[in-house]
């Protein structure tokens, strides 16, 4: 029962209460080193599975006009501007040697737009977000009316004819991701095109990447193929890469969905080190239980008590006078 | 551009900001989609019913007819008008029998529900006995029901805030039982010493004194511990109204001892006018509290600082206990 709240847990769907034979846990392995932001995976969600929309609002901030995942926004893809900083800490300008070169002198970048737009020396970091699908989900624990199921292929999907729109799912998921759709009253989220997977088929995200930053498979597989790109990158030197959501002993039990970054997971908006609720579960019953006591006694000890407190406060008041 | 986090807020700051980053500032969990008056009024309204039903039942006991009946019709009213506020709360309103449909521990709304339904029957059936005079050993056995579910009721919306990502309310949730349980008698206390005749409202007195000291100490201990994760429990918007409740409720101690102390033996005409103010302060206090710990959950969820800090820190503490304890 311990490992249904939080810890390792190696086959969640049998925990859930399928049977052995059960299709493998599947997932996403999002590769933000490949991630060119073309959104592509965020209008293939949207288109199908009829996702509707949800404001043209210009953010102002960046390229990211989305800005964050909610009932209508299943993928997400983050852009992040930062600055270049040396090793020293300081910000990371070009600077003209006025050595001979192609154009008029000034020019020296040449083709570089970069330097003409006065974005040199700026980072581009762009990562599509999506529902983690946690081995311990805190939005699936807290449903109260069951909405919230396990499919068989290890995911977290809604079932709209069923929600009441209680909202106690939208607090509980420490990634921010599920949200209720104010006009509809429900809520929604990424189901990792559970109608797309009863049919071999892959998620409409994953199909429509075209730099392959979104990969679907089997989760022990992907895992593999992510421990993998990592050493790759490190080799090449860019030691900055790491995974985020891959450990299955992490506070959430491991992500079906899960990341190479580049950069700290707050710097892309996702929690540094989530942890499900239910972890805790435990010591909030024995709390609220020992509290619920403790209000009995005081109910009781308000009738047994009957000139105790008078009784307290004339003789300290009269000891004063 | 870079997305740096910090405070623009108006309060002075006893620490320095911590340094963290975010993505453009924004916030990571999402703000709880509870609306509000509903589901502050709601807490009120199931702590001061479930003090209630245990005010009651001790009056049964005690033979003092008119606090029994003042308290089983406020246990019945704050059960039965929760639940108005708790269905209407809810995003799809007509479906709300599906919070019956399973029965979740790990959801403490659901564990609740089959709190709330028992207790509203009980509450109500104990109530509609008394008034009218029918089956009165039944009407007694439901006053049981409803005392053995009253606490609960109060409490379990703590778990209820506690079991979710948002840091004041999950860190807190060691504490937070004893404010809502406290909080709970306070108003039930103060509900009785408002209607019940001075004769028979001692035990409200003493049940208001007693739950507003739980609320108040519980409350201290909490915000101690937590350090700058309670920050919303003294700045802003939710501070004000936290400190607001505390001054109610205090001022319902302070009039309630004055009434008690006063000439006659707390009889006299000035006495009943301190005890009404009293109660009605600690209820005041009550309301004020849950709206002040149901905003503070709101600024909680919208500063990505208070999810970003203390989980660098915990990661900060793990490493250095994993480099401190690997052979060298």
């Amino acid at each position: 029962m311990a490992n249904s709240l939080w810890g390792r847990l190696d086959d969640v769907q049998a925990d859930a209460g399928y049977d052995g034979a059960h299709p493998p846990r599947m997932g996403f392995f999002t590769d933000t080193s490949v991630c060119i932001g073309c959104k592509a995976c965020e209008v293939a969600c949207k288109e199908w599975n009829e996702v509707p929309d949800d404001g043209y609002e210009l953010s102002g901030m960046s390229y990211d006009n989305t800005q964050a995942l909610g009932a209508s926004t299943w993928r997400h893809v983050a852009f992040v501007e930062k600055p270049l900083e040396t090793s020293a800490g300081k910000p990371l300008t070009t600077t003209d040697l006025g050595l001979p070169g192609m154009g008029p002198p000034g020019a020296m970048e040449g083709d570089d737009q970069g330097a003409r737009s006065g974005d040199a020396g700026v980072r581009w970091l762009m990562s599509s977000d999506v529902c983690k699908h946690c081995t311990h989900a805190a939005c699936l624990d807290v449903c109260p009316t069951g909405s919230l199921f396990r499919t068989e292929f290890g995911t977290v999907v809604v079932q709209p004819d069923i929600c009441n729109g209680c909202g106690y799912c939208v607090p509980a998921c420490p990634y921010g991701v599920i949200d209720l759709r104010k006009e509809d009253g429900r809520a929604f989220k990424c189901t990792l095109c559970y109608d797309r997977l009863k049919v071999d088929e892959t998620p409409a995200c994953a199909k429509a990447c075209p730099t392959e930053s979104i990969q679907f498979g089997e989760l022990g597989e992907l895992r593999e193929r992510a421990h993998a790109r990592v050493e790759q990158l490190h080799e090449q030197g860019v030691d900055v890469a790491r995974l985020y959501g891959a450990d299955p002993e992490d506070g959430v039990g491991g992500d079906g969905a899960f990341f190479l970054l580049l950069d700290e997971p707050e710097v892309y908006g996702l929690p540094p080190d989530p942890v499900v609720t239910t972890r805790d579960l435990g010591s909030i019953w024995k709390h609220v239980g020992a509290a619920a006591a403790a209000m009995t006694g005081l109910g009781v000890a308000s009738f047994t008590s009957r000139r105790l407190v008078p009784r307290l406060l004339s003789t300290s008041l009269g000891r004063r006078r | 551009m870079s997305p740096k986090g910090g405070g623009g807020r108006g309060d002075r700051l006893m620490v320095p900001e911590a340094e963290f980053e975010s993505y453009y500032g924004k916030q990571i969990i999402k703000t709880p989609t509870w609306k509000t008056p509903d589901v502050p009024l709601y807490l009120f309204l199931g702590g001061m019913a479930g003090g209630s039903a245990l005010l009651a039942e001790g009056a049964a006991l005690q033979g003092l007819p008119t606090l029994e009946k003042v308290a089983r019709g406020a246990a019945a009213a704050g059960a039965g008008i929760g639940t108005v506020f708790l269905v209407h709360d809810l995003g799809r309103p007509e479906r709300f029998l599906n919070m019956l449909r399973v029965f979740k521990p790990t959801s403490p709304l659901s564990v609740g529900s089959f709190i709330l339904a028992p207790f509203s029957a009980f509450a109500t059936a104990a109530f509609g006995s008394q008034v009218t005079g029918w089956f009165p050993r039944l009407g007694r056995l439901a006053g049981v029901g409803a005392a053995a579910f009253g606490p609960p009721l109060a409490t379990y919306t703590a778990a209820l805030f506690a079991n979710t990502a948002v840091p004041i309310w999950h860190e807190g949730h060691r504490e937070l039982p004893f404010v809502f349980g406290g909080s709970g008698a306070a108003a039930a206390g103060g509900v009785a010493m408002m209607l019940a005749p001075a004769a028979q409202s001692g035990p409200a007195v003493r049940m208001a004194l007693a739950g507003a000291a739980l609320d108040v100490g519980a409350l201290e201990v909490m915000n101690r511990r937590l350090g700058m994760i309670a920050e919303p429990y003294e700045q802003g918007f939710s501070g004000r109204l936290m400190k607001t409740a505390r001054a109610l409720t205090g001022a319902g101690a302070g009039l309630s001892l004055l009434g008690a102390l006063g000439k006659r033996g707390g009889k006299g005409r000035r006495s009943r006018v301190a005890r009404v103010a009293a109660g009605a302060a600690y209820v005041a206090g009550s309301v004020t509290l849950r709206f002040g710990v149901f905003e503070a959950g709101l600024a909680s969820a919208r500063d990505p600082k208070y999810t970003v800090v203390p989980q660098k820190e915990r990661l900060a503490a793990r490493e250095a206990a994993r480099a401190a304890s690997a052979p060298s």
